[in-house]
C-alpha cells in the first residue's frame, strides 16, 4: 500500500469512527445493515390531472424553450431544416449517432463526434421527458456525448412523446431499466442556459446553449 | 479565506453605510423573496416535502457511516476513487496531490462551498497553477479578490456599474455597460478555459449511495463545461451530503430550487458517476470525490446535529432581516446569514465568531422557511449559551445578565422595578412618543418608541380582571 493510500485509510477509519462515536454506537451489525439496504424510499409525490405532453410542453415553454411537434421520425430532418434556417445558421451539426439514420438534407456536414469549441448546432436524442417540471432527460454515450448539450449555441433534443413520463421518479426507472447501467453523465435539462449573477436580471446564454429547441415526434 | 468573524460589528457599520451594496441588497431580498413565496403557493406538498425532507436527512444522520461506506463501494465500482478529508489543510493536500499528479496548470471551478471552506484556490495559485471560477458570480468576485457574499447568489453585493469596472480591468475596453454584453463577455472568455482546463473542480449537491453518484443543480451549464471538458473531474462534498437512493434525493430536488432562487427548477440538474467509458466520446478520464469532515462529525454527537441536515439553499439568509441589512460579508468568513452564524463557531471555534449568534432577533423567519426545518433560532441561542459557559461572554454582559438573574428570580423586586420603569418611562415621553432616553443614545438617535401607558401590563391586567 503507498503511503498515499495509507493515508487515506487512515483517514477514513478515523472520519467514520468520528462518525460513530457522535451517535454513540459501533458499526452496524448484518441484520441492520440488511434492513437498511432493504429500506424502499416513498416519499409525496407532486399530484397534478394533466395529460402528460400537455403538461411537459407548458412547463418547458415557461422557461423559454421552445417545443414542437411532428408526426414521425422521418420529419425530424426537415424540422432540423427549418430551426437551422430561421436562425441563419450554417449546414452543419453536431448530431448524436443514434439519430445517425435519418435522411439529413443534402450538403449538410454532419458527424457524430464530441462538440468542438466552435460547434454551432446539436442534435440530440432525449432518453425520457418529465412531466411533473417538463425537463428532458438525456444520457451520455457514444449516441450522445455530453458536450452536444453545452457547447453550441442551439441545441436541437428529439423527444418521442411515448417516452414523456410523469415524475422524475419514473425516469429514475428509465435509468435502472437500461442494459448498460447508469450513464456517465445524466443530464436533466429545462430550458436554455441562464443566468442572474448580475443584479438579478435574468439573461439567457450564461454559458451554454441560448436557445433549446424540442422535436416531439409522434 | 483567513476568518474576520470577530470584526462583525465594525463591517456592519461599513456595510450600512455602503450606498452600492444597500442598492444591491435590497434588490436581491425583493427577488428571491418573492420569487420562493410564488413557487411554495405553486405547489400544495411543499410543507408535507419539508417534513419528509426532514426524516429522511435525520435518517440518513442516524446511519451515515453506512451510506458513506455504501456510496464509497458504488463510487469505486463505476470507476471513480473516493478520498477522506478529515479537514481543510488534508482536503488542500488530497486535490493538490491529484492536481500535481496530472501536471495541472488550468483548473477550472463549479461554485463550490466546500473549495471555499477549504480555502483551496490559495493553495493551487501557490503551486503555480491559474484556477478559474466559471460560475458568473463567482468568476465576478474572483477578479475583484473578494469572497462570496451570499451561497447561491456570490456576487449578489456587486452593482452592473462596478461589474463593468472590473470586466474592463480584467479583459480590456470597450467597458460594456449592458447586463446581455457583459455576460456575453464572461462566456467569451471562459470557454476557451473550459477548454484548456486539466482539471474540473465542481460540488456536490447530493451524494447518491445507490448509484455512487454526485449531484449538482446549475443554471448556467458552467459546472457541466467545467466537469466534461477537464481531463480530471473532482468533486468536494462535505460528508452530510450523501443520500441513499436516486428516489431520495428527489425530495431534495423539489425542495432546492423552489427554496433557493424560486424557480421550480434550476436549468440542468447533472447525475455523474464515474469517468469517461471505453466508447464515450467526451468526458474526464479520472473521477474523484474528496468527503470532507471538518468538524461535521463532531457536530453530529450533540444539539447542532439538527444543523447537518443543511442542503445549502440559503433560504435563511434571504428573509434574515440582519443579512439584509449587511450583505455576506459583515460575517467574515465563507457562510453568512442564519446559517453561517451557526457554522462558522462551529468550524471556527465559538471565540472565533462571537458576535456571530448575537447579531440575531430571534425572529424565525429563517427556521419557517428552511427546506429541512432547521431550527436555526434556538441552535443560535444554544450557541450563546456555550459562549456564556466558556465564559467567551464579555464581563459587562455577563455582569449586566447576573443583575437581570437577581431580579428575575425575585418577583416582588421585579414587579416594584418594573412598575417604577413604566412611570419613568412614560415622563419622559412628548406628544406619545420618547425622542431621547438617557443612556440608549445609540437606541434613539436614529428612531423612536411609542410612549408606554404609565402602567405595567400586570397592573393593566389586573384592573380589567377587577372590572368583571
Amino acid at each position: 500500500m503507498s503511503a498515499r493510500e495509507n493515508a487515506n485509510e487512515n483517514a477514513r477509519a478515523a472520519i467514520l469512527q468520528s462518525v460513530r462515536d457522535a451517535l454513540r454506537r459501533g458499526p452496524l451489525d448484518a441484520t441492520q445493515v440488511a434492513a437498511l439496504d432493504a429500506r424502499v424510499p416513498r416519499h409525496t409525490r407532486p399530484a397534478h390531472d394533466e395529460d402528460l405532453v400537455a403538461r411537459f410542453m407548458r412547463k418547458f415553454e415557461s422557461r423559454a424553450g421552445t417545443v414542437e411537434h411532428v408526426a414521425s421520425r422521418d420529419a425530424v430532418p426537415a424540422a432540423v431544416e427549418a430551426y437551422r434556417l430561421a436562425h441563419r445558421l450554417p449546414q452543419r451539426a453536431a448530431v448524436g449517432a443514434a439519430l445517425k439514420d435519418l435522411a439529413w438534407p443534402e450538403g449538410w456536414l454532419i458527424h457524430h463526434e464530441a462538440a468542438g469549441i466552435t460547434e454551432a448546432l446539436a442534435v440530440s436524442p432525449a432518453l425520457c421527458g418529465i412531466a411533473e417540471i417538463g425537463s428532458l432527460m438525456l444520457a451520455s454515450g457514444p449516441d450522445s456525448p455530453t458536450t452536444h448539450n453545452f457547447v453550441p449555441d442551439d441545441h436541437v433534443v428529439v423527444l418521442e412523446t411515448a417516452r414523456i413520463v410523469d415524475h422524475f421518479e419514473d425516469a429514475w426507472t428509465e435509468l435502472r431499466a437500461r442494459p448498460q447501467g447508469m450513464p456517465r453523465a445524466t443530464n436533466i435539462i429545462s430550458g436554455p442556459s441562464r443566468t442572474a449573477d448580475v443584479e438579478q436580471t435574468i439573461q439567457l446564454g450564461a454559458h451554454g446553449p441560448r436557445r433549446v429547441h424540442v422535436i416531439l415526434v409522434g | 479565506m483567513e476568518i474576520r468573524s470577530n470584526e462583525f460589528k465594525e463591517r456592519s457599520v461599513f456595510a450600512i453605510h455602503d450606498a452600492n451594496l444597500q442598492t444591491a441588497l435590497g434588490r436581491a431580498h425583493y427577488g428571491f423573496v418573492g420569487k420562493r413565496a410564488l413557487q411554495v403557493a405553486e405547489l400544495p406538498e411543499f410543507e408535507q416535502l419539508r417534513e419528509e425532507a426532514k426524516n429522511l436527512k435525520n435518517h440518513v444522520l442516524d446511519n451515515l457511516d453506512h451510506y458513506l461506506a455504501r456510496y464509497e463501494q458504488a463510487v469505486t465500482a463505476a470507476g471513480g476513487r473516493v478520498h477522506w478529508a478529515r479537514d481543510a489543510a488534508e482536503a488542500r493536500e488530497i486535490i493538490l496531490g491529484i492536481c500535481k499528479r496530472v501536471g495541472a496548470r488550468t483548473v477550472t471551478k463549479g461554485k463550490s462551498m466546500v473549495s471555499e471552506e477549504i480555502d483551496l484556490n490559495d493553495a493551487l495559485i501557490e503551486h503555480g497553477m491559474e484556477v478559474v471560477e466559471t460560475d458568473l458570480g463567482e468568476y465576478i468576485i474572483q477578479l475583484a479578490h473578494e469572497p462570496p457574499s451570499h451561497i447561491i447568489a456570490p456576487a449578489v453585493h456587486k452593482t452592473k456599474d462596478q461589474v463593468s469596472d472590473l470586466f474592463e480591468a480584467a479583459h480590456g475596453g470597450p467597458r460594456k455597460t449592458q447586463i446581455p454584453e457583459l455576460v456575453d463577455e464572461a462566456r467569451r472568455v471562459l470557454r476557451d478555459k473550459y477548454f484548456r482546463a486539466d482539471v474540473g473542480i465542481t460540488g456536490g449537491n447530493f451524494l447518491v449511495a445507490e448509484t455512487g453518484s454526485s449531484i449538482i443543480v446549475t443554471n448556467e451549464g458552467n459546472g457541466d463545461l467545467t466537469q466534461t471538458l477537464a481531463k480530471v473531474h473532482i468533486i468536494t462534498s462535505g460528508i452530510e451530503r450523501v443520500v441513499p437512493t436516486l428516489d431520495d434525493a428527489t425530495l431534495f430536488l423539489r425542495l432546492l430550487a423552489r427554496s433557493a432562487t424560486g424557480q421550480e427548477t434550476e436549468t440542468y440538474t447533472t447525475i455523474s458517476t464515474g469517468p469517461r467509458r471505453a466508447d464515450d466520446l467526451d468526458g474526464p478520464e479520472e473521477y474523484h470525490v474528496v468527503l470532507v469532515d471538518n468538524g461535521r462529525s463532531k457536530m453530529l454527537a450533540g444539539r447542532f446535529r439538527d444543523m447537518l441536515r443543511c442542503i445549502r439553499c440559503g433560504a435563511c439568509m434571504n428573509h434574515c432581516p440582519v443579512y439584509g441589512a449587511v450583505g455576506g460579508h459583515a460575517y467574515g468568513w465563507v457562510y453568512p446569514g442564519p446559517m453561517g452564524s451557526v457554522l462558522t463557531p462551529l468550524i471556527k471555534g465559538l471565540d472565533a465568531a462571537y458576535d456571530l449568534p448575537n447579531a440575531c432577533t430571534l425572529n424565525g423567519r429563517c427556521q419557517s422557511v428552511c427546506p429541512v426545518k432547521i431550527p436555526l433560532p434556538e441552535l443560535l441561542r444554544e450557541l450563546r449559551h456555550l459562549q456564556h459557559q466558556q465564559n467567551i461572554t464579555p464581563v459587562m454582559q455577563k455582569r449586566a445578565l447576573g443583575v437581570w438573574r437577581f431580579v428575575a428570580t425575585r418577583p416582588k423586586l421585579y414587579h416594584a422595578l418594573e412598575q417604577l420603569a413604566a412611570r419613568a418611562l412614560s415622563a419622559l415621553s412628548r406628544r406619545g412618543r420618547i425622542r431621547r432616553l438617557p443612556l440608549a443614545g445609540g437606541w434613539t438617535d436614529s428612531r423612536d418608541l411609542p410612549a408606554p401607558p404609565g402602567r405595567t401590563f400586570l397592573e393593566l391586567w389586573q384592573g380589567k380582571r377587577g372590572q368583571k
